[in-house]
């Protein structure tokens, strides 16, 4: 394992409760996250921890509590407002634009950084052109790193799921994000698969230093790569530390496998 | 005063009119989820059947009594319009039930336009009279109150009063029968219904059935009032907006909010309109309905619309 | 074996990013322009031009810019006659009332008041979609009709409520003869529709194909809702306008406010889906079905009925035409919810491989 170096926090949640209507998504939730570090959320199903995730961007709106980032602390995220500050997402349950092709998809999360306004879109001529060719290039560098590169061109409702994953992982990388969430990235895939997705998270974190978030449910890979863990249940925490810490955690072990009374 | 009393009647009778047709596309959304734009063309067609039926009994059955006659046109027309129910499900529901709303709607903007073509291929295209007997003549009431009374529309009266009628009919059926449980149920979710055994297909066939009576009720009404012929459908488009201000899932939002409509556009064009040249009936549902649409879009009574990622 | 792409290696991103990537099909749109500005005009007779080309040119601009609405953006409108409208009475007035304004300008400007009163009716779109943006639309829509038939200013007070233009020309040419109207709408729409296609496949085509896929993912990479939907009813809305005053202008010369009815948002819409939502060629399939659907039908029923030895009325045609549009939208909505243009790249796929079955 190559010596990482892990900076101060970056991302700071404080007392964050959610409920909808009478049911209680997440109580009194605190924890942070290190600059480059690998941080798993992980949890039984129902926990709330997708819920956070959507809280830090700003999908939701917890009842209470704040997030902090690089210092500036927020009641309420504005998702495009977490957008810029350079905090990206993939999604359990796919959010790609069924519509258009793998390039597009990818290329759309490169919008946020695209300078030319309408009137120079349409003309096409000079700067715009260049800007969409710079950005073409910096999709392209994303699509070899997944090894998507002969789905270019495919829409991706056609694609089989595991490729759909990638390209819900390009979308988020070609925001150029600081932090990246990643919501269950390896659900329904095989083995060789996950390794696949393993090995991406990995690179990500190595080349980029980006801040990794993860809800996984694989614990085996949870344990694995994560520097730090966060347990939650029943939409409270209940462990946090480094996999050894809450893989010993009573609390954790109860949660998972449950206790004879 | 009377002057302003008289103008709310005639409102609220109006309204209740409105109601008619809005009930239709409650019914229909509350049961399938389907918003049926074709519920104006589904007016017109009923209405023509039913005008051109009252015409035909006494030619080809030799029956002469008017109101025989308007009995078995109504039963007639009923008939028609079952089968326009079985034959847009079959053709045309079914083969649409997983897309989004959008297609749906669209889906029904077609058959709006075929019904049109369809009904007026077979029933012809002139004016047709409905005569079921409403009184035409006006009457003056509480005279005694106001001096010479104010004018009321017996005709509006009646049909206000059979549409009221309707309605309750409507909410028992729809809150105590096991049928109207299983058409809630099959509102809130199609396949969740289906996996509990409620016949989806048989479902969409009976609630455009009843959606169909209930523009069959609505285009005898009206076209008694008007006379049958095209502009029947402007009419469903005068009733969007009643749906939109009472809940689209609402029977009794449908009534409230076609009374609100058929006051607000009454006493809008009388006391506004000279300001701005009239014609205020136009705009002034559609504009009461976008006004509701920014603040409250689910309406007076409809259910919260949430959106889930 | 004539369609293969065989051999055409893009090297460099600009290549592969053209609008026409395929050597044959950009053979095939040269051949397409050299027919549309040289062989029609040389050829066609006024009447061809009045009846069918004028109306399809002008109609496959406004279904461009529906499209970008509602195929593009997923935003559903049915008050694309309205942007027509005003689009129409705008430029009237700026040409009337304004001593010695430029044709093209008064046609701009009419584009651009249309684009102001797409953006303020665009407003519900931020709260609301589906069905409940489409009364939102019906409200622009009647809110028009009502302030051209009944706000004098508009009409220049005119006593009958309708209005004319004539004596229309452009750079010292006179509009009078179809063949010139013919080559003004064509140039008009060449231009807007490539700058229509250059939008589409840029950076803010993609923000619009991302809102109607999933708004609330979008907003999550970085998309602005509020901008993307405003900038997809601001472009469409002044599309529309620009045609709609054409409409009035080049093909009409006098109309009144009944020409930019509820009837003309729902053709409008029936030619983009048809057509092929999200698809700029789909938008001109789909105009060419409608305008010519109709002539169609005039020649081909009474010859067909004869044949059978019914009768039909002008009456009977004009229901059978109602019945087959209405027929056609739901059995494409069933059948190829991508419409006329889906088919054609289908066909193409096909003719990829011909001879060869697979």
């Amino acid at each position: 394992m190559s010596k990482k170096k892990i900076g101060d926090v970056i991302l700071d949640v404080k007392n964050i409760s959610l409920g909808f209507g009478g049911v209680k998504a997440l109580t009194d939730i605190s924890f942070n996250v290190k600059e480059h570090e690998i941080r798993a959320i992980i949890g039984p199903n129902g926990a709330g921890k997708s819920s956070m995730l959507n809280c830090i961007n700003g999908v939701y709106t917890p009842q209470q509590g704040s997030i902090t980032f690089r210092g500036q602390e927020f009641k309420h995220m504005d998702s495009h407002q977490v957008a810029t500050m350079g905090i990206g997402r993939t999604f359990q349950n796919l959010a790609l634009f069924k519509g258009m092709s793998v390039l597009d998809n990818i290329m759309s999360g490169r919008n946020l950084k695209i300078k030319s306004n309408i009137l120079m879109q349409a003309l096409r001529i000079g700067p715009a052109e260049r800007e969409e060719i710079m950005h073409r290039e910096a999709v392209e560098r994303i699509i070899d790193f997944l090894e998507i590169q002969a789905y270019r061109k495919t829409p991706v409702g056609q694609l089989p799921y595991g490729l759909q994953k990638r390209v819900d992982l390009g979308r988020a990388l070609a925001m150029e994000p600081q932090v990246l969430l990643l919501d269950e990235p390896m659900a329904g895939m095989n083995v060789e698969e996950k390794q696949d997705m393993c090995r991406f998270v990995l690179d990500v974190n190595d080349e980029f230093g980006t801040t990794v978030v993860l809800i996984e449910h694989d614990m085996g890979v949870v344990m694995d790569i994560s520097d730090r863990v966060v347990v939650l249940d029943y939409g409270k925490k209940i462990g946090d530390g480094t996999p050894d810490e809450v893989r010993n955690n009573e609390d954790v072990i109860s949660a998972y496998l449950g206790t004879s009374h | 005063m009377a002057f302003f009393l008289e103008t709310l009647l005639g409102g609220l009778m109006a309204g209740m009119l409105y109601s008619l047709v809005a009930l239709g596309f409650v019914l229909i959304f509350k049961a399938s989820g389907v918003f049926n734009f074709a519920q104006g063309a589904m007016v017109l067609f009923a209405a023509l059947a039913m005008a051109r039926f009252a015409e035909w009994v006494p030619l080809y059955l030799g029956i002469e009594d008017p109101i025989i006659g308007n009995v078995l046109a109504f039963i007639g027309a009923g008939g028609v319009m079952f089968c326009v129910a079985w034959v847009i499900e079959r053709l045309v529901l079914r083969h649409l039930v997983n897309q989004e709303g959008t297609t749906l709607l669209m889906a029904t903007l077609g058959i709006t336009y075929f019904m049109e073509g369809l009904g007026q291929t077979i029933f012809g295209s002139s004016i047709y009279k409905i005569d079921i007997g409403m009184p035409k003549d006006p009457v003056m009431i509480l005279e005694s109150t106001f001096e010479g009374g104010i004018m009321i529309n017996k005709e509006d009266f009646y049909a206000a009063i059979i549409a009221a009628a309707l309605v309750a009919l409507l909410s028992v059926f729809f809150q105590k029968t096991a049928t109207g449980r299983a058409l809630r149920a099959v509102a809130d979710d199609h396949q969740a219904a289906q996996s509990i055994g409620i016949p989806l297909n048989r479902i969409w066939v009976i609630v455009w059935c009843v959606a169909g009576v209930v523009a069959l009720v609505a285009g005898m009404i009206w076209g008694s009032k008007l006379g049958v012929q095209f502009s029947l459908t402007t009419v469903a488009l005068r009733a969007l907006p009643v749906v939109i201000l009472g809940g689209l899932t609402s029977v009794p939002g449908a009534i409230v909010g076609g009374l609100i409509i058929g006051v607000g556009e009454k006493l809008s064009e009388v006391y506004l309109g000279p300001y701005v040249g009239g014609g205020i009936e136009i705009w002034f549902a559609y504009v009461l309905a976008l006004g509701f649409l920014l603040i409250r879009p689910q309406g007076l009574f409809g259910e919260k619309i949430i959106d889930r990622v | 074996m004539f369609y293969r792409e065989n051999g055409q290696f893009k090297t460099s991103y600009r290549a592969d990013q053209q609008i026409f990537p395929i050597t044959q099909d950009r053979i095939a749109i040269l051949a397409l322009l050299v027919v549309a500005f040289v062989v029609v005009p040389s050829l066609a007779s006024d009447y061809m031009f009045r009846a069918i080309f004028i109306p399809f040119l002008i109609f496959s601009l406004a279904a461009v810019g529906v499209n970008i609405l509602v195929g593009y953006c997923g935003q559903i409108s049915l008050g694309s006659g309205a942007f027509m409208a005003v689009g129409a009475y705008a430029a009237y007035n700026f040409f009337v009332r304004i001593e010695g304004m430029p044709l093209v300008v008064a046609l701009i400007l009419g584009g651009v008041s249309s684009m102001l009163f797409g953006i303020v009716f665009g407003l519900p779109s931020l709260r609301v979609k589906g069905l409940y943006l489409a009364v939102a639309t019906l409200a622009a829509q009647f809110f028009a009709d009502w302030m051209f038939l009944r706000i004098q200013w508009f009409t220049n007070y005119s006593p009958s409520g309708s209005v004319s233009v004539s004596n229309l020309q452009v750079f010292g040419f006179s509009l009078e003869s179809p063949f010139a109207k013919y080559m003004f709408c064509l140039v008009l729409l060449a231009v807007i529709a490539l700058l229509a296609k250059n939008l589409v496949r840029g950076a803010v085509g993609r923000e619009w194909m991302a809102i109607r896929d999933m708004d609330v993912a979008a907003a999550v990479i970085g998309i602005r809702p509020m901008f993307a939907k405003l900038s997809a009813f601001a472009v469409s809305s002044f599309i529309v306008g620009v045609a709609g005053a054409l409409w009035a202008f080049i093909y009409l010369g006098a109309w009144e406010p009944a020409a930019f009815s509820v009837d003309q948002s729902f053709k409008l819409l029936f030619m983009v889906i048809i057509g092929g939502m999200g698809s700029i060629m789909g938008s001109f399939f789909g105009a060419a079905f409608i305008v010519v659907l109709p002539i169609f039908l005039n020649q081909f029923l009474p010859a067909l009925a004869s044949v059978l030895g019914i009768e039909i009325s002008t009456a009977g045609v004009s229901h059978a035409e109602l019945m087959i549009f209405g027929g056609l939208i739901v059995w494409f909505l069933i059948v190829e919810p991508h419409g006329l243009a889906k088919l054609w790249s289908i066909a193409k796929q096909k003719l990829r491989l011909w001879p060869f079955p697979h």
